[in-house]
């Protein structure tokens, strides 16, 4: 296990690696370059020149590299140019990291707590209407553009139930601790905080839920119908069990283990429904960010926000797999 | 009275859009208690489903099911879900054919035992992880405390079966079903877990019902053999008299059929002609005559009564001749 | 495990001895699907307007023919009308054509994405699959590195690359992130028949490796590749919207789309949603017309389902 896990932290250096390489290069390679991002395209041939120098973009490529390694290791990845001009690009993610987290948590829970007895349910009445039902509705889930539904319960939703449609939390005095909004006010107390960010994250969480939603749902019913066929689950019927410890113990926890295989390739939607979401809604998290980078080209943040987003995704995934070891005692006990 | 009696048994699966089918079709045995009683015939003739019905184990939609399954007194085809649900496990055990499929491999071996005993006899998870020990030192598994902690996967294939017969048994029940119990192990465990069966029945006193296509089981294990075929239950009699001399031209063929160490070399082994697939309906006829070597017109033209002749119920127009016997019963 | 013969060793030798060529029992099975047929019925139709849209489209898309009672200042278009049931858009054109024309290139968009993508696939999954070794090594690193970003963030990446977008761009963005999918799910397949009877069968009858690889490997890996195309039509509609919603679509407005329709008129949903709806209806209706089509087919073709 301790092998395992240690072989798939090299690989996620070479690929993070082989990523900010083939990055960078594409951000230099642009026409234009940075120079032209910073300064735009009227600038002097002057100044062009002055920044050129000052930014050290006029040595060989792969030089540069390695001072963007070198700089990098010290935390510095450079300034934003679009985000928020002048501010240095890490700071930025620090920032609107604990609110795309915030945010994905409560979508993914979201997801989970409605797609799997949803999905249990449907292959429990397989064939019937609810199943019919469930399963269309979950296709349709797919198929509707993710921002174009944040849109609809921004206007529709916000506006018959007064939810809050933009941000993360009113501007009210509240003390910042962790930067997740809604633990914060736990922390410290101040509960109408925690209720305010709330209200602000649900219908965010809502329109970012859907893709892990359907995903979620449809695993959920076809491993619920396949564990179902089971010889055991004959067996634990024959020992006259109750309907709930079948389900519970004998149904759900083999069902579950491609359930939660599922929901580590769903950060991946996530943190791209993410960008669309926190566009929709103004939520200032690192989804923001990006969209923000790459309508202005902000390169330094879409070079550290990518690279993180990566980071993120492949831990994610390896936390995953290590909990899939542990739940299932065929490949704990080998 | 015996302990069960099944009367008139009749599953007819009907699935949309195509036609019903009868998987078994009046099937009518008792089985007393301490008593074993075999369902012998090919896949398909109905003997699995049977044994699924008396349990109450086949699908409520798409089946549906006649007669009477009397067990003590009550009948169980009567019952509500919650009713049987309570008898299932306590009164009426079951054992099933493949034991890795058949045991859950996420839940370690000693609860997959101690949720029966939780259940039906009210035990704390701790009594009951003692009671659990004894079991499996009782089918004979070894090292009880450290495979309850076991997963299936870590047991070999006889001791998972040995882990179901104990969950089984778990709660006493007066009659224990076992479905082919035998048939995914290898030969030589075969014959330790017929053994072990034959052992803990007579010890408990428990009534068996053993489903199994192998003759060789039958031969040692039961008392009263129903033949099946076609879903309908062509020859019933002692074991004895059905070992010595087979009436029904479909028990001799099976019997026949069996390859013998005594035989002359060269002799040929005689198979039974054709596969379930030819039988036609026992509307108005004999399911089996298109593969029968005593097959007369009328076999084909009438559906043969159940009667009582040559010592034993049989169902058939032209019964194989006494005095062939076609073979001798094969101790285990 | 012993002599017994398991679940799945039954099922198996069900399917071969059932004798009917996969293909034919998938359709048969497909014809009574009503499922399937909805999908194929809305697909059907969708390819039949983007053909005939130019004809019966009732003014041409691209001219601004209401220009004078657009009112930016006010923030007005033009209402419904007669001659313009929907009327205009923000730039006065005739919303009903924009919306019949942008079938079009919304097919183009799909198609084009799907083939590009299923091409590197095919290229790169046969390379590694077919001849394995170190060639299969260096492919896998490749796709393990495409893989292991989030795919439509790898698009958005992709789309920033380039400096002067258009629709090729956007097709290219949404295409090479389903290359690695292409190629795992055509490697992962035809491994599992390098080692198949057939295969060892022709390999020992003396078949060329290419006659092998052409003949009988790949068309027995093109199952789960059909299945996959479907969905990524559907995805690639969807991804070329959320593109143009980012700002990274194509700038070029004047032959319509609508993904393109969607996402540029993000600003003006609270004032006009008729605008944001309707190329939002139709490229649902068009998505779930390929998932349904994809999913019923998915279920045809596993041979799990055969009966």
């Amino acid at each position: 296990m301790l092998r395992y896990t240690i072989r798939r932290l090299i690989q996620l250096v070479g690929v993070v690696l082989v990523l900010s390489m083939l990055l960078f290069a594409w951000l230099r390679l642009l026409p234009g370059g940075p120079v032209s991002a910073l300064l735009g395209e009227r600038a002097t041939p002057e100044s062009r020149e002055a920044l050129t120098k000052q930014l050290g973009l006029d040595q060989p490529i792969f030089v540069q590299y390695f001072k963007f390694l070198g700089r990098a290791a010290t935390g510095d990845f450079g300034v934003s140019t679009g985000v928020q001009p002048g501010d240095s690009a890490l700071d930025i993610f620090l920032q609107r990291f604990p609110a795309t987290i915030e945010l994905s948590f409560f979508a993914i829970v979201i997801a989970i707590a409605v797609g799997v007895p949803l999905g249990y349910l449907a292959a429990k009445r397989r064939g019937g209407w609810f199943d019919n039902l469930s399963v269309v509705g979950s296709l349709i889930g797919v198929a509707v553009p993710v921002f174009f539904l944040a849109y609809l319960l921004k206007d529709v939703a916000s506006s018959s139930l007064g939810l809050p449609s933009q941000g993360r939390q009113d501007a009210i005095d509240a003390t910042r601790v962790t930067g997740f909004f809604t633990l914060d006010g736990l922390i410290t107390g101040e509960f109408d905080a925690t209720l305010n960010a709330l209200e602000h994250l649900i219908l965010p969480a809502i329109a970012l839920a859907t893709i892990p939603f359907a995903v979620i749902f449809r695993i959920t019913r076809a491993a619920v119908l396949d564990v179902l066929d089971e010889d055991f689950v004959r067996t634990a019927e024959a020992k006259g069990l109750t309907a709930p410890v079948i389900r519970r113990r004998h149904v759900l926890r083999n069902a579950m283990l491609p359930v939660v295989t599922t929901i580590g390739l769903q950060t991946g939607a996530l943190l791209s429904g993410a960008v669309l979401t926190e566009k929709v809604f103004s939520f200032a998290g690192v989804g923001q960010a990006l969209a923000i980078g790459f309508e202005r080209r902000d390169y330094p943040v879409l070079l550290l926000l990518i690279i993180m987003a990566t980071i993120v995704y492949v831990v994610v995934n390896l936390l995953v797999d290590l909990s899939y070891a542990l739940i299932d005692p065929r490949i704990r006990t080998r | 009275m015996a302990l069960l009696e099944v009367r008139d048994l009749t599953v007819v699966f009907q699935r949309k859009g195509e036609e019903p089918f009868r998987a078994v079709d009046g099937v009518s045995f008792d089985v007393e208690p301490g008593q074993t009683v075999g369902l012998v015939g090919e896949s398909g003739c109905g003997k699995s489903v049977t044994s699924l019905a008396i349990m109450g184990l086949l699908p409520k939609r798409g089946a549906k099911i006649t007669g009477t399954v009397s067990y003590d007194g009550t009948d169980l085809l009567k019952l509500s879900d919650r009713e049987m649900r309570d008898r299932r496990g306590r009164d009426l055990g079951m054992v099933f054919q493949d034991p890795l499929s058949s045991l859950n491999p996420v839940v370690p071996i000693g609860l997959q035992v101690t949720e029966v005993l939780e259940r039906h006899r009210g035990m704390p998870r701790k009594e009951a992880m003692i009671e659990a020990k004894d079991l499996l030192d009782k089918v004979g598994i070894p090292d009880p405390n450290r495979r309850l902690k076991e997963y299936p996967h870590q047991l070999s294939g006889g001791m998972r079966q040995r882990a179901l017969i104990a969950i089984a048994l778990a709660c006493r029940p007066k009659l224990l079903i076992a479905d082919e119990p035998t048939t995914a192990l290898d030969v030589t465990i075969q014959a330790q877990i017929l053994s072990l069966m034959k052992e803990l029945v007579q010890d408990l006193g428990t009534a068996l019902v053993m489903i199994t296509h192998d003759l060789g089981v039958v031969a040692g294990l039961c008392d009263e053999v129903n033949v099946l075929y076609g879903g309908k239950v062509v020859e019933k009699a002692m074991r004895h008299k059905l070992f010595a001399e087979p009436r029904h031209p479909y028990t001799h063929g099976l019997l026949a059929s069996i390859p013998r160490l005594d035989a002359a070399p060269g002799e040929k082994l005689t198979p039974i002609r054709g596969s379930v697939a030819d039988n036609i309906p026992w509307t108005s006829a004999c399911a089996f005559a298109p593969r029968c070597p005593n097959a007369l017109d009328v076999c084909r033209a009438e559906t043969p009564a159940e009667v009582e002749k040559l010592g034993r119920l049989l169902r058939c127009h032209n019964p194989v001749v006494p005095g062939t016997p076609a073979a001798e019963e094969v101790p285990v | 495990m012993a002599l017994g013969v398991t679940k799945k060793e039954k099922i198996d030798g069900l399917a071969e001895s059932a004798g009917v060529s996969l293909a034919a029992s998938a359709w048969k099975r497909l014809r009574r699907s009503p499922v399937f047929l909805i999908g194929a019925t809305i697909i059907g139709i969708f390819v039949a307007l983007s053909l005939l849209s130019p004809w019966l489209a009732p003014h041409n898309p691209s001219e601004p023919m209401l220009i004078e009672q657009v009112v930016k200042a006010r923030n007005e278009i033009p209402p419904p009308q007669p001659g313009h049931p929907l009327g205009g858009d923000l730039q006065g054109r005739d919303f009903l054509s924009r919306l019949l024309v942008g079938s079009q290139q919304t097919l183009i968009v799909g198609v084009g994405a799907t083939l590009i993508g299923l091409a590197g696939g095919l290229i790169l999954g046969t390379l590694a699959g077919a001849l394995g070794g170190w060639v299969d090594s260096v492919v896998m690193r490749i796709v393990d590195v495409m893989l292991s970003l989030p795919s439509l963030l790898l698009a958005f990446s992709i789309a920033a690359m380039f400096a002067k977008p258009s629709q090729f761009t956007v097709i290219l963005a949404v295409s090479i992130v389903q290359i690695p999918v292409f190629a795992r799910l055509l490697r992962g397949s035809m491994l599992a028949q390098r080692h198949s009877d057939h295969v060892l069968a022709a390999t020992a009858l003396g078949v060329k490796k290419n006659a092998i690889v052409f003949r009988h490997m790949l068309p027995n890996s093109l199952s789960p590749v059909i299945v996959q195309s479907t969905l990524v039509l559907a995805t690639a509609i969807i991804e070329a919207a959320a593109l143009s919603f980012l700002g990274l679509g194509n700038p070029d407005d004047r032959i319509p789309e609508w993904g393109q329709m969607l996402g540029d008129v993000q600003n003006v949903f609270d004032t006009h949603p008729h605008l944001a709806a309707w190329p939002a209806v139709c490229i649902i209706i068009v998505a779930l017309g390929f998932t349904l089509m994809g999913e019923t087919l998915r279920e045809a073709l596993d041979p799990k389902n055969r009966r």
